[in-house]
């Protein structure tokens, strides 16, 4: 792998290694491919009398939760807690004024509280990032930065272990086809999962949505937009549901939960359009009955369980390269 | 206690192969350990191919284990995380490890500190009865308090050379002197 200038990606060192996790877009595949090979062994400490391995003992990860989060913050705080590492968990609740001066100040006083591991969650785009920069400009690059979901912009943890999952089911990426369906426009998961997606070397990635919940432009990304979804699952291997994020809408961009589970709703009846050993997939936590159908959710094809499973040992591999260099 | 006999056990005048020295461990190995009991817990990669063997020539009933001990070195914050396990699973132990009589099997023993990391990770799969250590070379160089039970042959090599065990395509073991 050839080293970019670290002016090209602000997530790498000046050996190309990683130094934070703030997106996938701009990984290399051989990057992407390195983290999952090295969340494989990792799946096997949970499988052990002690959960435990010894990599970042005495290392301090905060985890920085400026909106709420359930799952990812506990999936962080265990995989951190399986690397030895100690883990402060801070829910910060944003005030209105100064977000920016607000976020700076917190970073900076974590740092002098010696912290060598930011996991930060935000509602604004760009939080993370602006973190990192903030931390290379005042010289304290040791410090790592973690983005868990910014905005609408990305959530490269989910991302990595929706492909870590779609790899263990189905191993070779290169010859899938892949619907993403649902509410891409506020979705910071779907834009990570589209861009390690098409950074994998999947042939066909599908994008299902109505055109209210597209972002414009949504074709640049390397996928094809179908608006309607029984058309785009025919004959697909992979299918990954995104959450309705109602608190993100703003104005009448659906008109009810009930009409959209009828045009994008994953139903038994629906799903049998894709192939027959398709996997379903969905981050969580899901609406029932608003994008996906509780027997799909039940069913056999879901792997919506193991992905949470995976996101641990995904999580432990990216805090085990970051606190490594 | 310490076993070994190079001497007797390889001929004179030719260095021995990796042939040779799995058979003299083994045999160094036989009168002390119980085939229905004793289990092997190889080091990846070099240890696991020298453990198989040595499972096979005693004839030991419990399959053997495998420990990565990447999760357990001491110079992870200098190192990282090395493409150690291609994607694959490599630290399994396929038994109870609670009052087992392991051997740890390694193929070269140099520093003490792989074999330290390897201790450690085997007491976070239980608590053994007895732990053994088995090496077909002793290179000299040690840093830690740590000796083999069981070792046909030493030698003293600079710091500055590797001696590393191969594996070949047909399973033949083979070492390499390599200079860094």
């Amino acid at each position: 792998m050839t080293t970019p200038p670290r002016s090209s990606n602000p997530q790498l060192n000046a050996h190309g290694e990683l130094q934070h996790l703030l997106t996938i877009e701009g990984l290399s595949a051989e990057m992407l491919t390195r983290i999952l090979d090295t969340a494989v062994p990792f799946s096997g400490v949970a499988e052990r009398e002690v959960k435990k391995v010894p990599l970042l003992r005495g290392k301090s990860v905060f985890n920085l939760f400026f909106e709420n989060s359930t799952r990812t913050r506990t999936t962080f705080e265990i995989a951190a807690k399986r690397l030895s590492a100690d883990v402060i968990n801070l829910n910060i609740n944003t005030s209105s004024a100064s977000k920016g001066e607000t976020l700076l100040d917190t970073a900076d006083n974590l740092a002098a509280m010696q912290a060598d591991m930011f996991v930060v969650r935000h509602a604004s785009s760009g939080a993370p990032y602006l973190i990192a920069q903030h931390l290379r400009a005042t010289g304290r690059d040791h410090i790592h930065v973690v983005n868990a979901g910014d905005g609408r912009h990305a959530h490269p943890t989910q991302g990595l272990l929706d492909m870590y999952t779609i790899r263990h089911y189905k191993k070779d990426l290169t010859q899938l086809t892949v619907a993403v369906v649902g509410d891409v426009l506020h979705s910071r998961v779907a834009r990570s999962q589209i861009h390690a997606l098409t950074t994998l070397g999947v042939p066909e990635v599908r994008v299902i949505a109505p055109k209210t919940l597209l972002p414009s432009g949504v074709e640049r990304m390397g996928v094809r937009v179908f608006n309607d979804m029984r058309e785009g699952l025919r004959g697909v291997d992979v299918v990954m549901m995104l959450r309705l994020q109602n608190e993100r809408m703003q104005g009448a961009l659906l008109p009810s939960p009930q009409e959209y589970f009828k045009s994008y709703g994953l139903t038994q009846e629906k799903l049998a359009l894709a192939k027959p050993d398709a996997i379903v997939l969905h981050p969580g936590p899901m609406n029932r009955g608003v994008e996906i159908e509780s027997a799909v959710a039940d069913g056999k094809q879901a792997v919506i369980l193991p992905q949470v499973t995976f996101g641990i040992a995904v999580r432990m591999a990216v805090m085990a390269m970051l606190a490594g260099h | 206690m310490s076993f070994s006999d190079a001497d007797t056990s390889v001929p004179h005048g030719l260095p021995p192969t990796a042939d040779d020295l799995c058979a003299a461990l083994a045999e160094l190995m036989r009168p002390h350990i119980d085939p229905a009991h004793t289990a092997l817990v190889g080091i990846h990669t070099g240890g696991v191919w020298v453990a198989h063997r040595l499972a096979a020539a005693l004839g030991l009933k419990t399959p053997c284990g495998a420990i990565d001990v990447s999760f357990y070195r001491d110079d992870y914050s200098q190192r990282g995380l090395h493409a150690n396990a291609h994607g694959k699973k490599v630290s399994q132990i396929p038994f109870d490890v609670d009052n087992a009589h392991i051997v740890i099997v390694d193929d070269v023993l140099y520093t003490g500190r792989t074999i330290r990391a390897a201790t450690n990770e085997l007491f976070d799969y239980g608590r053994p009865g007895r732990v053994d250590l088995a090496v077909l070379v002793d290179r000299g160089g040690r840093e830690l308090p740590i000796a083999a039970t069981y070792c046909p042959h030493r030698l003293s090599l600079p710091a500055t050379q590797v001696l590393a065990l191969e594996h070949a395509a047909d399973g033949q073991l083979s070492f390499r002197l390599i200079d860094k």
